[in-house]
């Protein structure tokens, strides 16, 4: 079995935003980088395909030359090998993306008979860079994946909604989306990590076009300080949250 | 004129698609509906009252369930016919995902997750980044807007308008369009008591609560207050609770009467899944924690010595 896993390198913000000063980006001086949940979970689940039917897991991201080391942290978990379409470090539109990864899977040797993506990108969340590529090349794709399994040439996909479950399947080759959840992803062991920086990482160019969903600027959503009022230290401020949790009504 | 899908669970409506009616009134033009599948015509009467003059329905035999990627052809037919100059749609998963096949059969931009719309050339949009935490202003150029509305920006407001023609089409189905459909639904896999979405009271706890083990004095004061847990994903991803219990950007978004944070810092990500709940309560050693700003009552310290001292003092209170 043969899997792709789609990636976006994207900054680690916890805390409060800073952009740029022409507030086209954030500011990513003092952030580290990584990948969004989502696509962690796409990764592992990708690595257990590979453990329990053999074959092999490809890694694929747009992105900076930097992006490399987010293919290498996850080829450290398990994965076969990735691929790199570099670009300048600006962020493609959804369309220039998709048809960018289109192209890359095409041209592979390798004939995936399975593409996990994120269910949205952490930093842009557009919902759509799986749905054009599924279109693109044909396959059915399920979406929000919450739990999993391989059997026969059909994937099964259970999707997790307010009140319940929905079941799904999709004969192979087919594209998923997945969501935190579907699994615990591993950390990387130290041979693991030794070992992916033996691993081929191929880079690739790609021809950047005038984007149709056009980013002009980024502002920061306003919040407002609600003005916390502290009910004291420790234990002695037990009896004052009684009154308050009383008095709204709480018990 | 606008189009607008309303999206429906076996005919029952979705509110939310209601929020887009909405925004879509604000666009200055005619409305339209579309609902996918012959069940959501009974809804013509209820989005009449919210402006739309027509519900189209899309009816073919093999629309009996949701079925996303045939939702998207049937809406790139009616696209062609009536050439409206935008779609919009509830940026909930299935309002995303229906349109999403619909720029991507038209091939054509989306923006996901609106919070204002401005038609011309190019269209301009504000749209939700960073699971709201940033705002992005962006330029469409294309003729077609395609675009889903944030839920928080709009409410849905009735003009109390008569009910909507019912105009029914059959969509041209090609075969990929209906292998992914549901094949069958299961009950949720949380245990039995009051869920997350439910829950008026959320007793929520963080890497602060150092284990699974400490979770017990959490589920303790849920329990009295009929609440339920949550936590934050330092917690899912250690494996000391259910991803089920997970509240934030890729968990789930909550709103309760009530939510109690303990040993939770306040990540964006945290934050943007329980910042609309009513009253927050935080319980953390650290005077400094970014979540104290989104706080209405706070006590500074270890929540392993106040957690265990407010249950049996609410126990006591009850008497
Ligand atoms: C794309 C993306 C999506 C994400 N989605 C989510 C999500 O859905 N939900 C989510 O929660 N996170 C999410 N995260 C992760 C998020 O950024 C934070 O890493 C996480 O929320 C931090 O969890 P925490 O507050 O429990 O841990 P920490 O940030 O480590 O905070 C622990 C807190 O506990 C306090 N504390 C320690 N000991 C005690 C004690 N004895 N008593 C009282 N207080 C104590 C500390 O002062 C500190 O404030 C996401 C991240 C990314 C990049
Ligand atoms: N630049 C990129 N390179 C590779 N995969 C991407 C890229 N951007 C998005 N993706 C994949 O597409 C998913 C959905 O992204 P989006 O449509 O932006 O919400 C992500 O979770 C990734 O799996």
């Amino acid at each position: 079995m043969d899997v792709l896993v789609c990636l976006k390198r994207v900054p680690l913000a916890g805390g409060a935003l800073i952009l740029t000063p022409d507030s086209r980006d954030i500011e990513t001086k003092h952030l580290g980088f990584g990948i969004s949940p989502h696509e962690e979970n796409a990764v592992e689940a990708g690595v257990q395909l590979v453990e329990q039917m053999g074959g092999t897991l490809t890694l694929l991201t747009l992105g900076p030359s930097d992006a490399e080391e987010q293919l290498r942290s996850q080829l450290a978990i398990g994965a076969t090998r990735a691929v790199l379409i570099e670009t300048d470090g600006q962020e493609w539109d959804p369309q220039g993306t998709a048809s960018a990864l289109v192209e890359a899977i095409n041209a592979d040797a390798t004939k995936f008979d399975l593409i996990i993506f994120g269910a949205e990108s952490a930093d842009s969340a557009g919902y759509q860079i799986h749905i054009r590529i599924a279109h693109a090349l044909n396959r059915p794709i399920i979406t929000n994946v919450k739990s999993m399994r391989v059997e026969n040439g059909v994937v099964n996909c259970e999707r997790v909604v307010s009140d319940g479950r929905e079941h799904y399947e999709a004969p192979l080759p087919a594209i998923i989306t997945v969501r935190d959840g579907l699994n615990i992803p591993r950390y990387p062991s130290v041979p693991g990590r030794m070992q992916a920086r033996k691993k081929t990482v191929e880079v690739k160019q790609a021809e950047s076009r005038l984007p149709k969903l056009e980013k002009v600027k980024l502002s920061l959503a306003p919040s407002k300080d609600k003005g916390a009022e502290i009910l004291g230290k420790g234990t002695d401020a037990v009896p004052a949250l009684v009154e308050v949790l009383k008095s709204i009504g709480a018990f | 004129m606008i189009l607008v899908l309303i999206d429906h669970d076996r005919g029952e409506i979705d509110s939310l698609s209601l929020r887009a009616l909405t925004a879509a009134r604000g666009l200055g033009q005619d409305i339209e509906a579309v609902v996918i599948g012959s069940q959501g015509a009974a809804l013509a009467g209820l989005i009449g009252e919210f402006g739309a003059k027509v519900l189209h329905v899309a009816q073919h035999d093999l629309i009996t369930d949701y079925t996303p990627m045939a939702s998207g052809r049937a809406l790139k037919d009616l696209v062609e016919k009536l050439s409206p100059a935008a779609v919009l749609a509830a940026g909930t998963p299935r309002g995303n995902e229906q349109l999403a096949h619909l720029a991507a059969f038209l091939d054509v931009p989306m923006a996901a997750e609106c919070l204002e719309i401005a038609l011309g050339h190019p269209h301009q949009v504000l749209r939700a980044r960073w699971a709201g935490n940033l705002i992005e202003s962006a330029n469409v150029h294309e003729e077609l807007l395609i675009a889903t509305v944030n839920n928080f920006s709009f409410e849905a407001i009735s003009v109390s308008g008569a009910a909507a023609t019912v105009a029914v089409f059959t969509p041209a189905l090609e075969p990929q369009d209906y292998v992914v459909k549901i094949l069958s639904r299961g009950s949720a896999q949380t245990k039995a008591g009051v869920t997350l979405n439910d829950a008026k009271v959320i007793v929520s706890g963080g890497r602060g609560v150092g284990g699974a083990d400490g979770f017990g004095n959490l589920e303790d004061l849920a329990a009295l207050l009929g609440g339920a847990v949550g936590c934050s994903r330092v917690v899912t991803s250690s494996g000391w609770r259910p991803h089920a219990e997970q509240v934030g950007q890729t968990g789930t978004k909550v709103a309760p009467d009530l939510y109690i944070a303990a040993g939770i810092s306040g990540a964006m990500q945290h934050i943007a899944g329980m910042k609309n709940s009513k009253t927050i309560v935080v319980i953390n050693t650290d005077p400094e924690a970014p979540i104290l700003r989104y706080a209405d009552y706070a006590i500074i310290g270890d929540l392993h010595q106040i957690i265990p001292a407010l249950t049996s003092a609410i126990r006591q209170a009850k008497g």
